[in-house]
């Protein structure tokens, strides 16, 4: 529960002299430590870190927790951020030693069970986007898209050497990450529009597709929660013209089992393990952000990759002289991509095929019961997701998406993505998720449609039950107060 | 059907309430020559049961620092992590919640983060902190970019050769696309060449990159190589280990404006590399340019003290493509358990924790240097130093570790120079006896290689 009164700050609960003792005294024979180190390296005085207790410490952050809404304690349809259900199998597996333990710089022949676990995820993860190689290395989906982006302008350099590819084409529903990234990887961006339905406007996209595009970002299934059928056309298209097709594969729920983003023609993708493949999403990270490619790009992955000998041993193969480089100091997030692994060992075929039914079957059943309160304006269906629209209710009562959502905070549900995508006015993005049962999306639903009948003023003030009440969000982009100070 | 919830029963009527009589009916917009007609090529399903058992089997082949006494660092470290840590941060109710969009409804993962910032200023004497970055490595980048946008200057950065490889790599891989020249001054004699880097340090050169103690293991003349940087309008960026913050001179006080780090050390385990935590505080003229999540304070309705996300103009979910960095998803549930050892710590637990690992480590230098391993460089050092190593690292690593020891890094690798050379680390966690057994295996194999 999150109704605990705020806790004072860690700082503030500091008393000069506590602390828990957890160190032993030296064993080595003791020298003054100026022999040691010169004294013009050492500090004159400790740094101004609280003083605390051991149980002071303990209730402190039991406390925090409670004032959080979490996966465990709430239904959290988050559109977009697939929030699922964390096995706590796969948590307790991640804190043998077996893993925690071990050292990026460990001899291999000590490392033969965690790289048969890292060979095996990039091969599943290979099958299950229908392509032909996979890096395991970037840390999350953002840092994903950016390699997959590295790798691509890489290519380009070897294949086309003397003239060079400047745009990447994104989606106006793109996430934010995608021009981010493509920025970064030093590309001008060109966005195009959405049709009607909320999917690519073909004509806008034929009419930005020139010789000069490297690459076309396509989230599919989009951010409003449709599949883009035209993905075949498109990938014709880009292909004749040398382009890439990358898929930004925040919504591969949808998918899995069902279709491959290779068979549809995509040459690059990264997937979320933390979204897919039930990674807790901790607060905020981490995540991870793997990356599957066509075999003609796979010279140019960021190294290492686990590679597997005739014996049956296992090797990081970081000999790879055409690689992009690396994008993080060590192989990758591995704790995340463990879990990955055990997600998708306790699925197998049928059960990865079954969490894309169920996942889409939930965002269906929730949308038919709201969607005569809360259009759906890229309806009638969906897959793993829907975008609802405050639009009319903002306009004919003055209630509006961020309203709704902070009042479903007071029904204990966590608020939906609210105003994104861009493309939908006064947008609720709302992703069930397979894991929610058909109560929980019902008691929403109801949730939902109570809301909209609430009084519009009262609205403006949810929610109630919270321990704070809504927040000064301008005074502290104004008068940035940034850390405590006594 | 693990994590299902839907009985056959509940999927009749939900298809029923859409209007469809299938399942399969769901992705009629998926056009049929795309679909998968076959189930997908990877193992079948394990029951819980049999996954514990058979990943807990592949895990258990694994020999870690649980079962080899480890003298492995080069940027990822087997420091002691307190109970509380694992204790607290696998509370559900912080390892299971996002990123806190709804400030109402996340005010426990708000104030932790910025408890963290403050920390993190603290630690390092700089101004503001960011919520958290990947790792390390890219941390010096992003603090990279960050200084190239709040320079205005595109030219030059300047990067000391003794800071880690693999940061450098990283640091290559960003920069290549944006047009920067990177310069890599040389390291002689386990630091920088303090003349080259000051001759190297342009007046288009936006930022200096250090690393103290540095990937050698050495102390850096920080003060005198900030203030080369200073003297051309450089930002000094400087990457550290948080550890040594409980012994070193702090960062502010020898000219930092940057400072990054690896935070794994702070109560997080090695696993294998990842997930980490990248480091970033500066001075405050760099805030509006600072990549990442920042949480700030102010008040709620009632004039009740509270935390929210601010600063986000600087984001990519607002700014797209002018935004300051690509980062969305940052590494929280690290930053929480960095906070939480700080904490248990507090001043005098880091301090413990950073001597000990200086008096074991320079005792183990001696007793390597009895055994054949002798310092390869003359300078001061913290918990890790370089020897050099008579004969073939490669075999004589491979006896030691026969011997029950992960017994250094070869650094040849990444200095083809430095073949014979190797990185040795010490903790605090590393007794008397496994030094002194390091030191006798190691003895033993130069004997017999």
């Amino acid at each position: 529960m999150y109704k605990l009164d705020l806790q004072p700050l860690l700082f503030e609960a500091s008393r000069p002299g506590r602390s828990t003792a957890v160190l032993p005294p030296s064993d080595v024979p003791d020298a003054p430590l100026t022999d040691l180190i010169p004294a013009p390296f050492l500090q004159d005085a400790p740094a101004p870190l609280p003083e605390l207790s051991e149980l002071d410490v303990v209730r402190h952050y039991t406390n925090l927790s409670s004032l959080n809404m979490s996966i465990d304690g709430n239904f959290y349809p988050l559109g977009s951020c697939t929030m699922k259900y964390n096995p706590k199998r796969n948590e307790r597996l991640a804190s043998l030693p077996g893993l925690g333990a071990q050292h990026p710089y460990q001899d291999e022949s000590t490392l033969q069970g965690l790289l048969a676990i890292l060979y095996g995820l990039q091969q599943d993860l290979a099958e299950i986007a229908g392509l032909d190689a996979v890096s395991l290395q970037p840390a999350a989906g953002a840092q994903g898209e950016l390699a997959a982006l590295f790798v691509a302008a890489a290519y380009f350099r070897d294949t086309e050497p003397g003239r060079r590819r400047t745009q990447v084409l994104i989606p106006d529903s793109a996430h934010g990450t995608n021009p981010a990234s493509a920025h970064l990887a030093g590309f001008e961006t060109v966005t195009v529009k959405s049709d009607s339905r909320g999917l690519v406007d073909l004509d806008d996209f034929k009419a930005k597709l020139s010789d000069d595009v490297a690459v076309f970002m396509i989230t599919n299934p989009n951010t409003v929660g449709l599949f883009d059928p035209q993905i075949g056309e498109i990938a014709r298209l880009l292909h004749d013209r040398g382009a890439l097709l990358y898929l930004d594969g925040a919504n591969m729920n949808a998918i899995l089992g069902v279709v491959r983003p290779g068979d549809m023609g995509a040459d690059l993708m990264h997937y979320n393990p933390h979204k897919t493949f039930s990674g807790p999403h901790g607060g905020g990270g981490p995540g991870a952000g793997p990356i599957a490619v066509r075999a003609k790009l796979a010279p140019y992955l960021p190294a290492p990759i686990v590679g597997r000998r005739d014996d049956g041993t296992y090797f990081l193969d970081d000999d790879r002289p055409r690689s992009i480089g690396r994008v993080r100091a060590f192989f990758g997030n591995t704790g995340v991509l463990f879990r990955a692994y055990c997600y998708i060992r306790s699925q197998g075929p049928e059960g990865l095929k079954r969490i894309a039914q169920h996942a889409v079957l939930n965002a269906n059943y929730l949308l038919s019961l709201v969607k005569d309160v809360y259009p759906v304006p890229c309806g009638p269906r969906c897959m793993h997701e829907f975008v609802a629209s405050c639009r009319s209710l903002a306009k004919d009562r003055g209630i509006r998406a961020m309203d709704v959502g902070k009042r479903l905070i007071d029904y204990n549900f966590h608020a939906p993505t609210v105003y994104f995508p861009l493309i939908v006015s006064e947008a609720l993005m709302i992703e069930p998720t397979e894991t929610e049962s058909r109560e929980t999306l019902e008691a929403f639903a109801a949730a939902l449609i109570a809301i909209a009948a609430e009084d519009a003023e009262s609205l403006h003030d949810a929610p109630f039950t919270t321990p704070v009440s809504r927040l000064d969000e301008v005074k502290a982009a104004k008068t940035p107060v940034l850390r405590w100070a006594p | 059907m693990a994590y299902i919830a839907n009985t056959p029963e509940d999927v009749r009527a939900m298809l029923d309430a859409v209007g469809l009589d299938s399942l399969d009916q769901l992705f009629d917009m998926v056009p049929p020559e795309y679909r998968l007609d076959r189930p997908l090529r990877i193992p079948p399903a394990l029951t819980e049961f049999d996954l514990t058992r058979e990943v807990g089997d592949l895990l258990a082949r694994n020999e870690g620092a649980d079962r080899r006494a480890c003298f492995l660092g080069a940027g990822s470290y087997d420091h002691f992590i307190p109970a509380v840590v694992d204790a607290l941060a696998s509370r559900g109710e912080f390892y299971t919640a996002y990123t806190p969009y709804q400030p109402e409804a996340s005010q426990g993962t708000l104030q932790a983060v910025f408890e963290y910032q403050t920390l993190v200023a603290q630690l390092t004497g700089m101004d503001v902190s960011n919520a958290s970055l990947y790792d390390g490595g890219s941390a010096v980048t992003e603090a990279v970019l960050m200084a190239l946008a709040t320079n205005r200057r595109t030219g030059r950065i300047v990067v000391a050769g003794s800071v880690h490889p693999e940061y450098r790599r990283i640091l290559r891989t960003y920069l290549e696309h944006l047009g920067p020249e990177v310069v890599v001054v040389p390291a002689v004699g386990g630091v920088v060449d303090a003349k080259a880097l000051t001759a190297a340090i342009t007046p288009d050169t936006a930022a200096v990159v250090l690393q103290q103690p540095n990937f050698f293991g050495g102390l850096e003349d920080v003060d005198a190589l900030a203030a080369a940087a200073h003297a051309q309008g450089a930002s000094a960026i400087v990457s550290v280990d948080p550890i040594s913050l409980g012994l070193l001179k702090r960062p502010d006080a020898y000219g930092a404006d940057v400072v990054t780090a690896e935070g794994q050390a702070l109560g997080n385990p090695m696993s294998f590399g990842g997930p980490y935590l990248g480091m970033l505080a500066c001075k405050a003229e760099y805030l509006r340019k600072l990549p990442g999540r920042i949480v700030g304070q102010t008040t709620d309705r009632n004039g009740k003290r509270c935390w929210v996300l601010t600063l986000q103009t600087r984001e990519q979910h607002i700014r797209r493509e002018k935004a300051t960095s690509n980062i969305c998803t940052n590494q929280g549930l690290l930053a929480l358990r960095a906070s939480i050892y700080l904490a248990a710590m507090g001043p005098r637990g880091l301090r413990q924790a950073a001597e000990l690992s200086t008096r074991k480590a320079h005792y183990a230098a001696d007793a390597l240097g009895r055994a054949g391993l002798p310092l390869a460089f003359p300078g001061p050092f913290f918990k890790e130093f370089t020897v050099k190593c008579p004969k073939d690292p490669a075999a004589v690593l491979k006896k030691v570790g026969e011997a029950g020891f992960h017994g250094g890094v070869a650094l040849g690798r990444w200095h083809p120079e430095m073949a014979d050379h190797i990185l040795i680390t010490v903790t605090e966690k590393r007794t008397k006896d496994e030094i002194d057994g390091l030191a006798d295996a190691y003895k033993r194999a130069l004997g017999t290689v």
